[in-house]
């Protein structure tokens, strides 16, 4: 933990020696990004699964959820197949109600990127006010909060996730609270070890010296200084989160049938493949790689570069 | 020690009793199992029939009460479904989980260790950065869908091994086992390799990051300069002081293993204690599923203490005394 870690002080020290050509901690932080090819191409992949999850009312072809479109007489065709009524290709095949897999994929996409993301964000806003509170107070407040947080880690994601949506039953919703409870504990460790260093520092005694409140020095000094580590566990937590809620709406305890989500699209192929139909759990299981492996492949390179112990 | 050990029990007994109220009343929340239960043309009389012979007309503090002493004694309900107690339901389809989490946990061990010892041996070769690839893509896949495509390729398309099952099995000492006929072994193959994969990448990147830290060692240099081979300095000195973390992590991964078992059961239909609990989630079968979440609730405790009693055993840097319990 060098003074190299947070940017901050070397950032102001150089910026008064020479303003010209001086690197930012941002500049500093991309070039570091961009030094793997995979990382980049990470990046942008991810970039085509977001657009295709942001834009996909407007460019899917048809609206598997429109029931007006879908024409149950055309179900299970294989890849490439023609749409009797106008002749549009269906490239990916249709699944057992007949609809359209490509745009089946899109909307799965939507949904799952939609409940990973939500409940990354949940978590980690819940997540670091716990773990910042306990690092920051200490103590007793400290010991019980750790506790709990040891207690929940002590036991396997999927089977409180289970244990939870047997209790509460299908739904966003209830998946989205199922997966912040599993995941809260992760960014409030996280954080409580950062903050742990980051409370010895000068600057929060000088901002306790000015005498500002409690909230003012966790959110404004402490909070930013936590960043680096808290952004790396995000990634991958939020790679986890888009796996796990597909696991469970593949086991049928997460979403409800009518919310398109990849692990129902690949659930309901489940029973047509052993009769040889594979496009139906094939494709929808491929883009699910695809948004966890681009997520996780720049979590990889964000830890290496947001990792003061490599740092050049 | 001793100490350390009644703390931690009483705080087991503590977390049980706190998991009884959230799983119990939790539970009985969703949905009324007797909707599902009766005949659709059941009157009035016989609806309150059913719901007197299930209990369920009592008040539910009552019921949590009634639950309380029955678990005391053993007996977490009978099944609403198939009617038999619910305890040696779930006892009896543990050993099924069992079978299948250890021998992924073998299975793991085996693959993993060699490929991450070649990979911390050639980083930069092809091969180094094949493997590698190769266990981020294992983190990556999500393991039910990599189920589902084994049993396209290896059952569907090429017909080469059963999907579903146990298969053939000889009971010893009233266990029944599978690996110890060739038939039920069969039936193992793709479970234990679906459930398997990831602890694969993760015994992969571990042995990979301690054989490349242990190569640059005062103690490997030394061996090297005492004249050894490589191959005895590889597979005995170094072998022995990358296995620690490797197998303390997997120790702390078993639980886990035996909990993902649910996800790999029900696509290979194994009849295994995870088949069980989907299936009676599905129909609302309660006491089932309060039982088997006591079950494991009670099966975690017991882990996590042994494995935190471990370490102390082997790592004289823990010492219990010092922790506040």
């Amino acid at each position: 933990m060098t003074e190299l870690a947070n940017g901050l002080p070397l950032a102001a020290v150089s910026a008064t020696e020479k303003a010209a050509d001086v690197e930012t901690p941002f500049q500093r932080f991309l070039s570091g990004y961009c030094e793997s090819k995979v990382a980049i191409g990470a990046f942008f992949g991810f970039l085509v699964v977001l657009f295709l999850a942001l834009a996909c009312p407007w460019i899917s072809p048809t609206n598997p959820y429109d029931l007006m479109q879908v024409d149950i007489m055309e179900n299970r065709l294989p890849p490439g197949s023609a749409r009797y009524s106008d002749g549009m290709i269906y490239w990916l095949g249709t699944d057992g109600q007949g609809r359209d897999m490509l745009s089946g994929i899109f909307y799965g996409l939507r949904t799952s990127l939609f409940v990973g993301a939500m409940s990354g964000v949940i978590a980690l806003m819940l997540g670091t006010t716990v773990g910042l509170t306990a690092a920051y107070f200490g103590g007793r407040v400290d010991t019980v909060i750790m506790r709990i947080v040891d207690l929940q880690l002590s036991f396997p994601t999927i089977l409180v996730a289970l244990m939870l949506l047997a209790i509460l039953g299908q739904g966003v919703d209830k998946i989205i609270i199922a997966l912040v409870t599993v995941q809260w504990a992760y960014y409030a460790r996280t954080i409580r070890s950062q903050a742990l260093i980051e409370r010895r520092r000068e600057y929060i005694e000088a901002a306790q010296c000015l005498a500002l409140g409690h909230r003012r020095i966790v959110f404004r000094h402490l909070l930013p200084n936590c960043m680096p580590p808290l952004i790396v566990v995000g990634t991958v937590q939020v790679a986890h989160a888009i796996a796990l809620e597909a696991t469970l709406s593949f086991l049928g305890l997460g979403l409800p049938p009518t919310e398109p989500s990849l692990g129902l699209l690949i659930a309901n192929g489940f029973d047509y493949m052993l009769s040889g139909r594979y496009w139906i759990s094939f494709y929808p299981g491929v883009a699910l790689l695809i948004a966890i492996a681009t997520i996780n492949l720049m979590g990889d390179q964000l830890r290496d570069v947001l990792n003061p112990r490599l740092q050049k | 020690m001793t100490v350390y050990v009644i703390r931690r029990l009483l705080q087991a007994v503590l977390v049980i009793f706190i998991m009884t109220l959230i799983v119990f009343f939790g539970v009985n929340v969703i949905g009324n199992p007797i909707d599902i239960l009766v005949d659709p043309d059941c009157d009035q009389a016989c609806f309150e029939a059913a719901e007197k012979a299930l209990g369920l007309d009592k008040p539910i503090i009552e019921q949590y009460f009634i639950f309380v002493e029955n678990a005391l004694q053993g007996n977490l309900g009978k099944s609403f479904v198939i009617g038999m107690p619910a305890l040696p339901l779930i006892v009896e389809r543990m050993p099924a989980t069992l079978e299948l989490a250890l021998s992924a946990m073998i299975l793991a061990i085996f693959t993993g260790i060699p490929l991450g010892m070649w990979a911390g041996l050639r980083p930069d070769s092809v091969s180094g950065k094949v493997i590698m690839g190769g266990s981020i893509l294992g983190f990556s896949l999500p393991s039910f869908w990599v189920g589902l495509m084994m049993i396209m390729i290896f059952a569907v398309e090429f017909g080469l091994l059963p999907s579903t099952g146990r298969g053939e099995t000889v009971t010893v000492g009233g266990i029944r086992l599978s690996f110890l006929t060739l038939d039920g072994l069969s039936h193992m193959i793709l479970p234990a390799i679906n459930l398997a994969l990831y602890k694969i990448s993760l015994v992969i990147r571990l042995t990979r990051a301690g054989m490349r830290e242990a190569m640059h060692q005062d103690y490997v240099k030394f061996a090297r300069a005492k004249g050894l081979s490589t191959t005895r300095v590889i597979f005995v000195h170094v072998m022995k002081n990358i296995l620690i973390p490797v197998v303390t992590i997997l120790g702390l991964e078993l639980g886990n293993v035996i909990a993902f078992a649910v996800v790999t059961e029900t696509i290979f239909s194994w009849p295994g204690m995870g088949k069980l609990i989907i299936d009676s989630i599905q129909v609302l079968d309660r006491p089932v599923i309060v039982a088997y979440l006591m079950i494991t609730v009670f099966m975690f405790i017991f882990i996590n203490l042994i494995v935190d009693l471990l370490y102390s055993l082997i790592d004289p840097r823990v010492r219990l005394q010092g922790i506040k319990a």
